[in-house]
Formats: structure tokens, C-alpha cells, sequence
């Protein structure tokens, strides 16, 4: 009996450790590294905490009136009621019919614009139909009559509860995406 | 409706007993069926059909009108009658303003003036399009009550869950029950076989004769000892270098993150494409973290879930319209509008390539056509992010060695790529001929 009793202690000691072993695993926090100075930069990391602004982010807003390098042109017409009707009225497309490129078009529009208007602009995109976003107009909608200004302008700035797609898309994007709303919306109209 | 209704069932019943007022009854009948369909119709007018009601309201209003909040307009539960209760206007005039809200400003109308500039000079989109009978529908879907969340009964769920517990717990302890009657029915086969053998004076084999324990005998069989040796050396070379090897390795990690964000609600049941949040990875080297605003895009809307997402919530323990205001609280949004009071999310970053290696996300989506669950896994399916693959590069390499390259239709590079198939005497290039093998690639 004494001897069952050394072997059964024996046994038990050996599974918690496993068991202690197994339960180090937590995967809830990264795992060790060897040098960790080869793996962590030297230099700050995008979006790291940092004491050496006062918000305490490395990543800051550029500052006022800063542009981007590369072919990049203001856009000067204002987020407001008055911006949107001379948009609609006066902005064209700096695209000539040779740069416009459906096929470019058609990605980025299902991409970040088809999950609600719909694939083809009929404002039954799927969060309208799955009843998360509802009032999502159709592309010839004849109260909204959509021109290509208004549509860039709308892209640009958001309009009412869509929000601004400035920052997903840049200028020659969001042109792209214009001109293929315009021929979804023509499709429609048809 | 229903009093025409009865009258005419009773003039019937009249009808069958007395004959002799056929003509009168027959008249009387016709007159109230008359008078029913008159009466009808003009309730329809007069009320709407609210739920004709409702899909025009979701597919025209409910872009910038709440029933309950104000959104980009006000609120619209029961505003025909508030409107005539507090500013004494009429449906005229809510007709006149739908169709064309700036006309109405336009000509000075007080009430109308009050309200555009009450919500910061937002024009209403104009509905032309909105006859009469639509109109009314709306606004009879807008004078329907406010329905109470329903809450969800689990308990058909909970029950049916519950039987098969119960049924598995039968189960079990008839098992149970089964193998404690085996156990006693061998003991007393055992006792009474013993009582059998000590009347017949048969001796039962119990005790053993002394013996060599057995470590010592182990200890003395020299050939064991060495194979047992190699084998636990063996084995526990086998266990350290595993260790050894992982270290370093994040496969599998699964931080709790500030806002618990379901990549299995966006991405999987709504279908929202991964590169909607993560555009920078179209175009740079980073998938990037979205920011705030691109969770606004929706959620300037969607400030509750769906009852049913909810009740999915508490399965993981989740409260989603919590995380909603959590969201809310970080970006600055008070329901209307932006406070301009952000704070920065604390996002705990998943996939981190060690320093010295270098990856470019736009050169595989992008250019390579990579789909972004080849490396980062189900995560349609995941409610919370984990890292899916190991990172390291060996399996870098070996999806390297694997892939094809997709030539078709690339016809600037055609020739290059004719040269090097020829070179390699291949039908098709992987990206480890063209080079993704090269230390200079990743490393510099």
C-alpha cells in the first residue's frame, strides 16, 4: 500500500508539471524573443505611445496648410451648402475619356462604395438590405439629380450621414470612381 | 368599419327569416356595402398604409430621420400630429415641405425657416416624386407607436440545450450505474470463488515469494538502461528544440483589445470588404490600422445593433452596443455631431514582423493578387483577431517556393518572363525563380 501510495505522489507531481507547463501558454500576450533588439526598432514605431509630444502619440497631424509631395492639387472648393451647389454646377472631371478606366473603377467602387449604394448604384448595397443602413438613395434618384461635381464634391467631403472617403481614396481615385458612378447611373437610367 | 361590417351581417340574418322585405333588405344591404367601401377608402386616404409606409420611409428618410433621435434632421415619430398640436401647421404644409423644402423656406414661412437653421442650414433633399397617398403612408408609419424591443426568448434554445443535457447526464449515469454493478458482481464472484476454494481446501495463490524490486533488477540490465537513455535523450532533444524553436514565433496570439471589434460581424456577416478599412494596404507597405473615421462612415448610423447581434453578443460574453459607445467616446460623438473631445484607441498590433525583415502588403495584394486570408486566415470567421499563421520565414519560403506567379495578361514584362521559363525549363514561374529567395529581397 505504501509503495501505490510513493508511485501515485510520483505520478501526480509529473502531470502538474505538465499541466503547469501547458498552462504557461497564454495566448493572450506575444511570446518571448531572443534579442529583442533586433526585433523592436530603434526608431519610433507609426503609431507608438511616446512621451516626446505632449498628446503623448508618436503620430502627429501635419501641420496647417502642409501638402503631400507628388501630383497633388488642392481642392478649394468648400464643405458647405454653397460648395456643393457650385460644385454641382461648375466641377468637371480633370480625366479625358482615354484616362477614364471602368475595370479600376468598378474595384474601388465595390470596394468602398458598393456595401451600400449597391453593385449597381440602386442604393440596395448589402448593409441596406441586411436593414443596417437604410435611406441609401438610388443613383437616379430625380430629388438629388447627381452631376459629376456633386458626386465629387459628396465623395470629398461626405454628405449628410455618408462620410468623407477623402483618405481611402486619392484624387485620381476618387475621379475613377466618378466617372463610374456617372455610368451607373446612365445604366439606370436607361 | 366594423359596425358597417355587423350591420350588414345582421341585415342578412333579416334577410333569411323575413321574405317579404327582400327588396328593402337587398336595398339596405347594397347601400351599406356602399357606404363600407366608401367609408374604407376614405380611411385609407385619410390614414396611409403603414407599410407601404415603412418601405418608403426606410428608402427615402431614413438616410438623414430617425423615428426616435434626431440624425441629420429631427426625429419623426408622430410628426404630423406634433406639428398640428405645437405649431398649429397642417399636412399641406408638411406635403409642401417634403416636396420642396427650400421653395417653402424661400417664401419666408416662419416655422420653416426655424427648422432649416435649427440643423445647421441642411437642406432636405427634395422628393417630387412623393404623391399625396405616399406621403400619407409615410406619416402613417411615422404615427404607429414606438414598438418595445422585443425581448428575445431564448428559452426554446435554452430547453432544447437543457433535454440534451439531461439526456446526455441519463446517459452517463446509467454507464455509471452499469459499471458499479459490474464492479460489485465481480467482487462477489471473487469472495464467494474464495469461499468455494476454502471449503474444498484448495490453496489460493495470494502472497508472492520475495523477488529482486524491479529498478534494481532495470539497474542491472545494462542493455535497457542505455536504450532507455537514448530514447529519453532523444525524446527530450526532440521537446527542447520545439521549445527553442518557437520562441519568437506569435502564432496564435490573441491580445484583448480595447474595443472588442468583431472581424466576424463586419467582415463575414456583412460582407464588408477588408481593404473598406485597411485601404492603406492597396497602396502601401502597411495594412494600417483604420481610423476612427472609417468606423464612423457606418456607425454615425448604426449607434445599436440588431437585437439578434446582440443575443450573439452574450454567447462571447459581448455587449456590442457597449463597444459601440466605446467607439463613440474615443472619436467624439455625441449622437449629432463631433465634440471635438478624441482620444487615441489603444489597438494592440497583432502581426509584427521582427525589424530586420522586410514586407510590402501592396506588392501581394496589388501586384500579386494574394488574397488577404492566404496568410491572415479565416478572419471572416473570427470574432476575436488571432494570428493565424506562424510569421517566421520559413514560411515565407516555402509559399515563395509554391506560388505561381501570374503572368497572364502582364505583356510588359512578357518577355522576361519567357526568358526566365525558358531558363528554368518551366510551364510556370514561382516567385522563388524570379527571385523571392534572394537574402537582399527581405533582408537589407
Amino acid at each position: 500500500m505504501h509503495i501505490n501510495m510513493k508511485i501515485a505522489t510520483k505520478y501526480i507531481v509529473a502531470l502538474v508539471l505538465l499541466v503547469s507547463f501547458v498552462s504557461c501558454q497564454n495566448n493572450s500576450r506575444p511570446n518571448y524573443q531572443y534579442m529583442p533588439n533586433m526585433y523592436e526598432s530603434v526608431g519610433y514605431e507609426t503609431y507608438q505611445e511616446s512621451d516626446a509630444f505632449k498628446n503623448g502619440v508618436e503620430a502627429q497631424l501635419p501641420a496647417e496648410g502642409s501638402i503631400p509631395r507628388g501630383d497633388f492639387m488642392p481642392f478649394e472648393i468648400e464643405n458647405t451648402n454653397e460648395g456643393f451647389a457650385y460644385a454641382k454646377a461648375n466641377l468637371k472631371s480633370p480625366l479625358d475619356s482615354l484616362q477614364v478606366d471602368y475595370t479600376e473603377g468598378k474595384i474601388l467602387y465595390d470596394i468602398y462604395c458598393g456595401i451600400c449604394h449597391g453593385n449597381k448604384g440602386d442604393g440596395k448595397g448589402k448593409l441596406v438590405q441586411r436593414e443596417k443602413i437604410l435611406g441609401v438613395p438610388s443613383y437616379d434618384d430625380v430629388g438629388r439629380a447627381i452631376t459629376t461635381g456633386s458626386i465629387y464634391h459628396v465623395i470629398y467631403y461626405g454628405k449628410n450621414t455618408m462620410g468623407s472617403y477623402a483618405n481611402q481614396l486619392n484624387e485620381t481615385e476618387r475621379w475613377q470612381v466618378v466617372a463610374y458612378v456617372e455610368k451607373l447611373k446612365a445604366d439606370l437610367e436607361k | 368599419m366594423k359596425k358597417s361590417y355587423q350591420s350588414l351581417e345582421d341585415n342578412s340574418t333579416y334577410y333569411m327569416k323575413q321574405v317579404i322585405y327582400r327588396s328593402l333588405t337587398s336595398r339596405i344591404v347594397s347601400l351599406c356595402f356602399a357606404l363600407l367601401l366608401a367609408f374604407s377608402t376614405s380611411l385609407t386616404a385619410q390614414e396611409g398604409d403603414p407599410v407601404n409606409g415603412k418601405s418608403l420611409y426606410n428608402s427615402n428618410c431614413a438616410a438623414c430621420h430617425k423615428l426616435d433621435k434626431p440624425m441629420t434632421g429631427p426625429a419623426l415619430r408622430n410628426v404630423e400630429a406634433r406639428l398640428a398640436d405645437e405649431q398649429g401647421l397642417d399636412r399641406e404644409w408638411l406635403s409642401a415641405w417634403i416636396r420642396n423644402s427650400s421653395s417653402l423656406i424661400k417664401s419666408g414661412d416662419a416655422y420653416a425657416n426655424k427648422i432649416f437653421n435649427e440643423y445647421n442650414g441642411t437642406p432636405m433633399t427634395p422628393f417630387p416624386q412623393l404623391s399625396d397617398q405616399d406621403i400619407s403612408d409615410i406619416l402613417a408609419y411615422t404615427a404607429e407607436e414606438k414598438k418595445e424591443p422585443v425581448v428575445v426568448e431564448s428559452n426554446t434554445n435554452e430547453g432544447a440545450s437543457q433535454q440534451g443535457g439531461v439526456s446526455n447526464d441519463i446517459i452517463l449515469g446509467a454507464l455509471a450505474l452499469l459499471f458499479g454493478l459490474l464492479a460489485m458482481a465481480l467482487v462477489l464472484v471473487n469472495r464467494t470463488l474464495n469461499r468455494f476454494a476454502k471449503a474444498k481446501d484448495i490453496e489460493v495463490f495470494t502472497a508472492q515469494e520475495k523477488r529482486t524490486p524491479l529498478w534494481k533488477a532495470f539497474v542491472q540490465n545494462q542493455f535497457l538502461v542505455l536504450v532507455t537513455a537514448i530514447i529519453f535523450l532523444l525524446a527530450s532533444g526532440y521537446f527542447v528544440y520545439g521549445y527553442f524553436m518557437q520562441v519568437g514565433v506569435d502564432q496564435g496570439y490573441e491580445p484583448v483589445q480595447p474595443i472588442h471589434y468583431s472581424h466576424r460581424i463586419h467582415a463575414g456577416d456583412n460582407g464588408i470588404d477588408c481593404k473598406y478599412c485597411h485601404s492603406s494596404a492597396r497602396v502601401s507597405k502597411t495594412s494600417g490600422i483604420p481610423s476612427l473615421n472609417v468606423c464612423m462612415n457606418c456607425h454615425k448610423s448604426i449607434s445599436e445593433v440588431a437585437p439578434e447581434t446582440l443575443a450573439e453578443g452574450t454567447e462571447y460574453g459581448v455587449d456590442y452596443n457597449a463597444e459601440i459607445q466605446k467607439l463613440y467616446d474615443a472619436v467624439g460623438w455625441d449622437g449629432t455631431g463631433y465634440t471635438g473631445d478624441s482620444k487615441p484607441v489603444k489597438w494592440i498590433r497583432i502581426h509584427n514582423l521582427p525589424d530586420f525583415a522586410y514586407f510590402n502588403h501592396s506588392q501581394h495584394v496589388e501586384v500579386g493578387g494574394i488574397e488577404c486570408q492566404t496568410c491572415h486566415g479565416p478572419v471572416e470567421e473570427m470574432e476575436i483577431m488571432y494570428q493565424n499563421a506562424p510569421l517566421t520565414m520559413g514560411w515565407c519560403i516555402n509559399c515563395h517556393r509554391e506560388t505561381n506567379v501570374k503572368v497572364k495578361d502582364n505583356e510588359y514584362y512578357t518577355k522576361i518572363h519567357e526568358e526566365l521559363s525558358k531558363k528554368y525549363g518551366v510551364e510556370q514561374l514561382t516567385v522563388a525563380q524570379m527571385g523571392g529567395l534572394e537574402c537582399g529581397k527581405c533582408h537589407y
